[in-house]
């Protein structure tokens, strides 16, 4: 059993309320943050903790902070990235469900780290619910004196609001929230500059994932040293990872990046396999924008090793025989799931939650859709395989924000590890619309060349 | 006349309170939610117009807002509407079924309204319940883990919740 250093007392009944949260140690690091540290020495423990974002691009946290501007006089800001919307996430939504108070105490010590006093936790529209529970959590804390005028007799002085959104994948995107928190429509921005120099209004902001930012709470605890020592390299402390698809038990998981796929997939302390006897097929890790392994390459790395359940591990062999770890979204595929019909409903996604700034990404994800539902339905030609190819590729790298890499990232590899499941739809257009490709070879065992 | 109550209004100051002097902007989403919410479920052009005067924009800059976010409805929709996720995730475990249920037993495609106003059926793009598919949404909450029988359960609920409002 690993070790839980968010997701450990999520089941202790009451634990949404703060009398409870609190008998259970709840908000020790604010005691411990405000009264015995200064700001540089709580980014300096998050530094040393090798904390690394844990919405989807995995940036070392720490180094994010200390590129926050702090000219004289200019507000600072704090906003935590609750907009959770990449297929296959739902990890914050668990978190902020469940342990809110685990979020606000984050948001306090590291509002507190950054100078900011005024603190934002921008929540995608649909969890409309979860609004109201956060916004309970931040009336029992201020309640409690852990907000508002001069915490704990430290002179600091912190408020945190929820700002709701309304239906938009893009405002995960750090520059479209911050647009979008100011009241406009979620177009990301050209950086530089960055928010750590120019964010909301115009000031220095640093936007954190939610996960982020409840794991300063352990590192404040415990030391960023102590934090460092649990998973491998650089993959510290521990990941939720919300496993859905074809699995006897989806879920959100914490996991201490040290358990092998199999593992994970497999054991009844997580996933507890497939359900009905059915075989893996294929797997996407770490949320919709991530590169489709098939199970070959998902079990085992193109060098034959057992892969773990963490960044370096997933990503291991680049996007030739790899994926990415993201934002923890590990989406499972039995046999009998078309990979073609999976990418066109993630193709139509990217079309919808384009916001229609960049060319390529406004353009080529409705090219994508539609190929890829010409495809599935048999009415597709070989040449639109090549095509589709090619349109991602000019997608990739050349929009101003990751949405565009975000769409391009699963056809690519759609194509790269399934071209035959393709090019069985158009060779079999009537057969193609009555039943799926299946499992096919994509679980035989890889030959790997002697080295 | 579209007015919000007095309640509401001061609803609509608090948020504004939360935002730096002149960052009144900022209120836009949320207010629109509320806007929505209180003016029959969907956004009206008078209604746009009342929310630009009430946060002191120009009538464009809420139209460009309103038409962006997939959450506020530009036209006139039921009075329970089931937003059915169709996502990669969610089609993994039958959310095709699910819309195809509703269709056979509601007679409404995605984008349709039932006829006596009660239900429309939308479908949406993934809203992060991917563990618990296939989903909607109904009003504030999502429903997991639908089965057909659970589909006919929610339809008969709301039906008893109108029968009970009116």
């Amino acid at each position: 059993m690993g070790r839980k250093l968010l997701l450990e007392k999520d089941k202790v009944e009451g634990i949404r309320y703060f009398d409870v949260y609190r008998r259970e140690g709840g908000y020790r690091s604010v005691e411990k943050a405000l009264k015995s540290m200064s700001p540089d020495g709580i980014t300096e423990e998050v530094k040393k903790s090798g904390l690394r974002g844990r919405g989807g691009a995995g940036f070392p946290t720490g180094m994010k902070w200390s590129f926050l501007a702090k000219p004289e006089g200019v507000p600072r800001y704090l906003v935590v990235n609750a907009d959770e919307s990449e297929p296959g996430t739902f990890k914050d939504r668990y978190l902020m469900e469940f342990i809110p108070h685990l979020l606000i105490e984050g948001m306090i010590v590291s509002s507190y780290a950054l100078g900011s006093n005024t603190s934002f936790i921008y929540i995608r529209g649909e969890y409309a619910w979860i609004v109201d529970i956060l916004e309970q959590a931040i009336a029992e804390a201020r309640n409690n004196g852990f907000l508002g005028k001069n915490i704990l007799g430290s002179g600091f002085d912190c408020e945190i609001y929820v700002q709701r959104g309304a239906g938009a994948y893009i405002c995960g995107e750090e520059t479209a929230l911050i647009e979008s928190l100011e009241g406009k429509r979620g177009n990301p921005r050209i950086k530089p500059p960055f928010p750590a120099v120019k964010g909301l209004w115009g000031c220095p902001t640093v936007v954190n994932n939610v996960e982020t930012i409840a794991a300063v709470v352990p590192i404040i605890n415990e030391g960023g040293e102590e934090y460092a020592k649990i998973g491998v390299g650089k993959s510290t402390g521990t990941k939720l990872i919300s496993a859905c698809g074809n699995l006897n038990k989806p879920g959100v998981y914490e996991i201490d990046m040290t358990i092998s796929v199999e593992e994970f997939i497999f054991s009844d302390e997580y996933c507890g396999g497939i359900p009905n006897g059915k075989r893996l097929k294929a797997c996407i890790p770490g949320g919709s924008s991530v590169p489709i392994l098939p199970a070959n390459l998902l079990l085992k790395t193109a060098k034959g090793e057992s892969r773990i359940m963490n960044y370096e591990s997933l990503s291991d062999g680049g996007f030739a025989t790899g994926s990415m770890m993201g934002s923890g979204g590990f989406i499972v595929f039995d046999e009998d799931q078309c990979v073609v019909k999976h990418t066109y409903t993630l193709a139509r996604f990217y079309r919808h939650e384009s916001c229609g700034q960049c060319s390529p990404c406004r353009e080529g994800t409705g090219w994508m859709e539609k190929l890829l539902l010409r495809l599935e339905n048999g009415q597709g030609k070989m040449s639109d395989i090549d095509l589709l190819w090619d349109i991602q590729r000019k997608i990739e790298g050349n929009t101003i924000c990751p949405l565009g890499d975000a769409a391009a990232w699963p056809v690519a590899a759609a194509i790269r590890h399934f071209r035959d499941e393709f090019e069985w739809h158009v060779l079999n257009p009537e057969e193609a619309t009555k039943r799926n490709f299946g499992l096919a070879h994509y679980a035989d065992e890889l030959a790997v060349p002697a080295s | 006349m579209i007015k919000f109550s007095e309640e509401k209004l001061q609803e609509v100051s608090n948020i504004i309170a939360r935002y730096p002097q002149g960052r009144q902007k900022s209120a836009l989403l949320p207010v629109l939610h509320l806007a929505q919410q209180e003016f029959g479920g969907w956004l009206d052009v008078p209604v746009m117009d009342y929310v630009a005067s009430l946060l002191q924009l120009e009538p464009i800059e809420v139209y460009e807002v309103a038409t962006f976010y997939s959450m506020y409805n530009l036209k006139h929709v039921g009075r329970y509407m089931f937003e059915v996720c169709q996502t990669g995730p969610c089609m993994l475990r039958g959310s095709d079924d699910i819309v195809k249920y509703i269709y056979d037993k509601l007679g409404i495609k995605p984008g349709e309204t039932t006829s006596d106003g009660m239900f429309t059926l939308k479908t949406v793009e993934c809203l992060g319940a991917c563990g618990y598919a296939p989903m909607m949404q109904l009003g504030k909450h999502f429903r997991e883990h639908l089965t057909p029988e659970k589909v006919d359960s929610i339809i008969e609920e709301c039906r008893q919740h109108a029968a009970s409002a009116n």
